[in-house]
């Protein structure tokens, strides 16, 4: 005997259910997930030559990318908020609004979307890779935690590394517009860089800093959540890759929003 | 001794292992032969705790692995030497650093013992003096050679082995299959190995086990399945195509 199929409301109202009960599964999967890497960073044995590795992988290597736009994204600042103030006159507070630019918002914003693209899809290939080709699974029945050794060092590396990206890009930044306001457009090195000291604060440097500690986790945290739980063969990896980088830029907006709404 | 009862596993709502039953005898080599898809690799990893299963049950010296915590399950695991289908070599470690690997994590032993045991392990499996390549700069053959030296440098109790000479020409599956036949005899260990070599595993098994669509067709020495009437049995080990008469 077959079941009477269901009215078009009801059926309605089911597949919402179905899709709400997958999004919070998925959800708590995605939670405990970092739980269980957070249990592993604190607990021993830690794996100090693979965070070191991981710092490699995830920061230096994205270093070339960080100068580079680092570099201009100042260089464009220097120019565009240049030609606005000189309409007010007030082209002297150059330095202090590259630098609270860059600080505050820009540096850890364009610096965690840099390293996303570069570092944060490349790990979620690796260990997207190390997943199909059983790589993880010989971990697992060497009774050995793949969190531990694969996951961990790189969540402790985003950690270390999305400050020290963002810090170079807004050094490089600063210096960016210095080179377009002072060296181009014939501003005093003494306004921009004075003006600079009066107006930026601590406060200023502490908000980006957060920013880029928390988007290392956001960063580190889908990409190899993504690269551990990755579907079937190449096709898998190229998807996984995708929605990797795609929900990090999107998180690290959404995220920045947040933070930017919360801290002074 | 390894045992598998009334096994069940679904994916997807379909059925892939219908109450399975076997026994392996401890030191005994016993190969899961059987189709493509039939459900052989899905097997195996129930055996090593990568897979849990829907009904039934895995014991393992009467632990019942199949329900045991991740904690426990890696005790019994430490006992476990695997090799998998590809190798699964760590491709950003070189050949002797991934022998080494469980040496170095498991057994926490100094650099020297395992410098000393690495070499031994790779001269065991023919490899002498090809530790320092990468897995991407040696062959096939020598891929699945180390992948072996790896799983048995701990010395393990029980060795699963999933197809471990998929892709390899005639010369060297025999190779790889008298490797095993002669580690087996030297080290006595328990291997359960799952491949559709057909007739080389019957040089090698102990005990053979068809699995055909998810459920054990017939179980035996290797003369008996050999001899069976079972048209199933039959049709595997002739190569015939589906449909095809057994003569």
């Amino acid at each position: 005997m077959t079941a009477r199929p269901l009215p078009l409301p009801l059926r309605l109202l089911d597949a919402i259910g179905r899709w709400a009960i997958a999004v919070v599964e998925a959800l708590g999967r995605f939670g405990t997930f970092l739980a269980g890497a957070l249990v592993v960073i604190l607990t021993p044995p830690f794996k100090f030559w693979a965070f070191i590795d991981r710092i490699n992988y995830i920061g230096f290597r994205s270093l070339l990318i960080i100068l580079l736009t680092g570099g201009f994204t100042g260089m464009v600042l220097g120019l565009q908020v240049y030609l606005t103030l000189v309409r007010f006159g007030s082209e002297a507070f150059l330095g202090p609004a590259v630098a609270l630019s860059l600080i505050r918002e820009l540096g850890p914003v364009l610096a965690a979307l840099m390293v996303t693209g570069r570092a944060g899809s490349a790990l979620t290939a690796e260990i997207g890779i190390m997943r199909i080709t059983e790589q993880i699974d010989a971990l697992t029945v060497m009774a050995l935690n793949p969190v531990r050794y694969i996951v961990a060092p790189s969540l402790l590396a985003g950690l270390v590394t999305f400050p020290a990206m963002t810090a170079i890009f807004d050094t490089v930044g600063i210096f960016g517009g210095y080179l377009v306001g002072v060296e181009l457009l014939g501003l005093s090195q003494g306004t921009y860089f004075g003006e600079m000291q009066t107006f930026v604060d601590m406060s200023d440097i502490m908000t980006g800093f957060w920013k880029s500690v928390s988007f290392g986790v956001i960063v580190t945290w889908v990409c190899t959540y993504k690269g551990f739980n990755v579907g079937h063969g190449a096709e898998g990896v190229a998807k996984a890759t995708t929605d990797a980088v795609v929900l990090s830029s999107v998180l690290i907006l959404v995220w920045d929003y947040f933070m930017g709404s919360v801290l002074p | 001794m390894i045992k598998i009862e009334r096994l069940v596993k679904w994916f997807d709502g379909q059925q892939v292992l219908h109450e399975v039953d076997l026994e392996v005898a401890t030191g005994s080599i016993t190969v899961i032969i059987g189709r493509s898809g039939g459900g052989k690799t899905v097997l195996l990893r129930h055996l090593i705790g990568l897979l849990r299963p829907d009904g039934g049950r895995v014991l393992v010296d009467g632990v019942e692995v199949s329900r045991l915590r991740r904690r426990a399950l890696d005790e019994v695991r430490k006992r476990y030497g695997v090799v998998f289908q590809g190798g699964a070599l760590f491709d950003s470690m070189t050949c002797a650093d991934n022998v080494a690997f469980p040496l170095r994590e498991k057994l926490h032993l100094p650099g020297t013992e395992v410098a000393k045991r690495v070499e031994a392990g790779l001269a065991q499996v023919g490899l002498e003096g090809m530790g320092a390549k990468y897995p991407a700069e040696v062959s096939g053959g020598m891929r699945k050679r180390v992948a072996i030296a790896r799983a048995l440098i701990t010395e393990p109790q029980i060795v699963f082995f999933d197809e471990p000479t998929t892709g390899l020409d005639p010369i060297l599956v025999n190779t790889i299959h008298h490797l095993i036949l002669n580690l087996h005899r030297k080290l006595h260990f328990t291997a359960v190995m799952v491949s559709h070599e057909i007739p080389e595993i019957f040089e090698i098994a102990d005990t053979v086990a068809m699995l055909h669509e998810g459920r054990i067709a017939e179980v035996g020495p290797p003369a008996v399945i050999q001899a069976s009437t079972n048209p199933v049995v039959r049709r595997f080990i002739r190569g015939e195509p589906e449909g095809a008469e057994g003569t």
